[in-house]
């Protein structure tokens, strides 16, 4: 039944992605792959409409993976799965809240964990690249160099991150702009 | 007690519906309502959930509000608070994500949102600069960073596995370290 696989897949997610909404984002491009629920260019409008709809980010994916799977009750199973365990560890640890954050094991971990997830994040970036600003799809039809490098997205991703770098505003700004250069740039 | 547990789940509803983003962006939001309105906690208890909140699994801005709802109000008040803080998402994302199936194959819609995933890709791309700065500190760290990222790409293994291993190492290496 498509509800309890949504439900054991974002239990997981809930679980086992420490860091974060961004840190569930690996997780889910390997759900897609494996389940064949959905692709790439579905992975960037999650992560622009997350981005620019109130809601924390991590908790926007979940509804819009469940909701696009399993309409609107499968968008209430998959979040609902993925903050459970975040109920069931809170809770636990507010009982021994002070043990817990005077733990060096907690420390031990954390060490060997930022750099794993930031290598999954990388990771993740580096598939979105190929989605968004490289043209695969196209290549693999023609195999020509010239249809896998689009100038015009290149050159407004170099633009975009130095802005990004330099302004440190609110993200919901950068997808504005965009989406008004993408509309009369005919991207 | 059942009025009380509404006003956790209102609260964090409204949490919910005000927050852009990432977890970091609820701090301001948290600190007015639930430090300076209602007097629930003090600003330090609230920076002491956030720190915590970093470190354990699941959406930050879940855990402290299943934090914050737990120290009023034990478990009930921890469900109503998580409850609270993901229903606003349910409700805008459903029905925008119903919207995008009716007007994803318009042209106009269709270049909007190829040039917002260069920027998605541009904006992720700094979220994972910022956390090398704040977790690569060494060799180890290094080492790590390269593993996982190069089984990631060019393997299918999961990153539940990634993540458990890493974590494992971590353990280990600070472990050798003391003695």
């Amino acid at each position: 039944m498509i509800y309890l696989h949504l439900a054991w897949e974002f239990l997981q997610i809930g679980l086992f992605a420490v860091g974060g909404g961004m840190a569930t984002l690996p997780f889910l491009q390997r759900l897609g792959e494996r389940t064949g629920w959905f692709n790439e260019k579905f992975i960037t409008d999650m992560i622009a409409i997350s981005e620019s709809t109130p809601g924390p980010i991590g908790i926007n994916m979940a509804t819009y993976v469940g909701y696009n799977t399993a309409g609107i009750l499968g968008g209430v199973v998959a979040t609902l799965a993925e903050i459970l365990p975040s109920v069931i560890i809170v809770v636990l640890v507010s009982k021994s809240l002070e043990r817990f954050s005077e733990s060096k094991y907690v420390a031990y971990t954390f060490y060997g964990l930022r750099p794993a997830v930031t290598g999954l994040i990388a990771a993740a970036v580096l598939a979105v690249f190929r989605a968004a600003v490289l043209n695969t799809a196209l290549f693999r039809q023609t195999g020509a160099f010239s249809d896998l490098i689009s100038l015009k997205y290149i050159l407004f991703f170099a633009v975009i991150f130095a802005a990004i770098r330099k302004f440190k505003k609110s993200p919901i700004l950068y997808i504005a702009i965009s989406a008004v250069v993408g509309i009369v740039m005919k991207f | 007690m059942l009025k009380e547990l509404l006003e956790i789940y209102l609260v964090f509803f409204k949490m919910g519906s005000v927050t852009f983003g990432g977890g970091y962006a609820m701090l301001p939001i948290l600190r007015r309502e639930i430090v300076e309105r209602r007097g629930w906690l003090d600003e330090e208890k609230v920076m002491d959930f956030f720190a915590v909140s970093q470190c354990l699994p699941g959406i930050i801005a879940s855990n402290v509000s299943v934090f914050i709802g737990y120290q009023r109000r034990k478990t009930p008040g921890a469900i109503a608070a998580a409850l609270g803080v993901v229903t606003p998402s349910i409700i805008i994302i459903t029905l925008i994500a119903a919207l995008m199936q009716n007007f994803q194959n318009e042209p106009m819609v269709q270049h909007a949102f190829k040039a917002i995933s260069i920027c998605v890709c541009a904006l992720i791309l700094q979220a994972v600069i910022s956390m090398w700065k704040k977790g690569v500190k060494d060799w180890v760290g290094i080492g790590l960073f390269a593993v996982v990222f190069a089984l990631s790409v060019f393997t299918r293994v999961s990153p539940v596995w990634l993540v458990v291993v890493s974590a494992l190492i971590g353990i280990a290496v600070k472990k050798a370290e003391e003695k």
